[in-house]
């Protein structure tokens, strides 16, 4: 069982934001006591969400949640827009598959770093990807 | 909107990343630096990121940009004092930056890049220093 003690959603519409969600995240994750490499992963795995949001959803918002499981802590990022949507999450995340002539790697990549990945998408409602990184994990 | 500096030391540019890096400012910087590798003829390019704490995809992709750009513009690119926690992430993410030079430190790297663009501009700077006492 998952309990989340703390929440803060934060609009993400510009570049710039990228850099305050960043910052956040990492308050949050020092907050409590996950390791360097650990914080690392998990900012990045956000900042590739957060470019992913930007580029095809045109923005949205994240929710940034302290969570707990058993003596567990952990950061949950959920990543939220009213883009497009993807047709074949299947495809998307597949390393190297990109309709943006990026590297592809962002997706994949992600799911790479957290520890819990989950990513829900409708055609023409939007993207919802959730990321978990616990502090040990 | 803000802007990477980059400095030049006789044969090299020299740029120091101190802020968080989001992709309209890497994206600049690259353009920048490309630019100044050939109007200033630049040899090598030494690119510090000890204060960067996160590369992610995009800024890995500009990151090999650069090297390869300025590899056309015939000058050498070294990257130097990268952090282990995001040479760890960049590795988990899919990203071996390939065909990038990496040194540890700016010492190292400056060495590296001195190695690198050949004797020839070593050597004349060694002659003239010999020069000096023999014509004494």
């Amino acid at each position: 069982m998952v309990l989340s003690l703390s929440k803060d959603n934060i609009q993400v519409l510009r570049e710039q934001d990228v850099v305050l969600l960043r910052n956040r995240v990492k308050e949050v994750a020092v907050k409590i006591k996950m390791g360097l490499v650990n914080q690392t992963k998990l900012i990045t795995a956000a900042s590739e969400l957060l470019r992913n949001m930007l580029r095809y959803g045109n923005g949205g918002t994240c929710l940034v949640e302290v969570v707990s499981r058993g003596r567990d802590n952990g950061v949950r990022l959920t990543f939220v827009d009213q883009g497009p949507g993807i047709p074949d999450i299947q495809q998307a995340m597949r390393d190297g598959f990109s309709t943006g002539r990026s590297l592809g790697l962002g997706l994949p990549g992600a799911k790479r770093l957290v520890n819990e990945f989950d990513i829900k998408s409708k055609v023409g409602e939007g993207t919802t990807v959730m990321i978990l990184k616990w502090a040990n994990g | 909107m803000d802007k990477i500096p980059i400095l030049r030391m006789g044969n090299f540019l020299l740029v120091t990343i101190q802020v968080d890096l989001y992709d309209r400012l890497a994206l600049n910087l690259e353009a920048d630096l490309v630019q100044m590798v050939n109007k200033t003829s630049a040899k090598g390019v030494l690119i510090d990121i000890s204060a960067v704490s996160i590369v992610d995809s995009f800024m890995g992709r500009i990151i090999g940009n650069i090297a390869s750009m300025s590899k056309i513009l015939d000058a050498e690119t070294v990257v130097v004092g990268m952090q282990p926690a995001v040479a760890i992430t960049l590795i988990e993410l899919g990203l071996p930056l390939k065909g990038v030079h990496t040194a540890l430190d700016v010492e190292k790297g400056m060495a590296l890049l001195k190695g690198m663009i050949g004797p020839d501009f070593e050597d004349t700077e060694e002659e003239t220093q010999e020069d000096g006492p023999i014509a004494e």
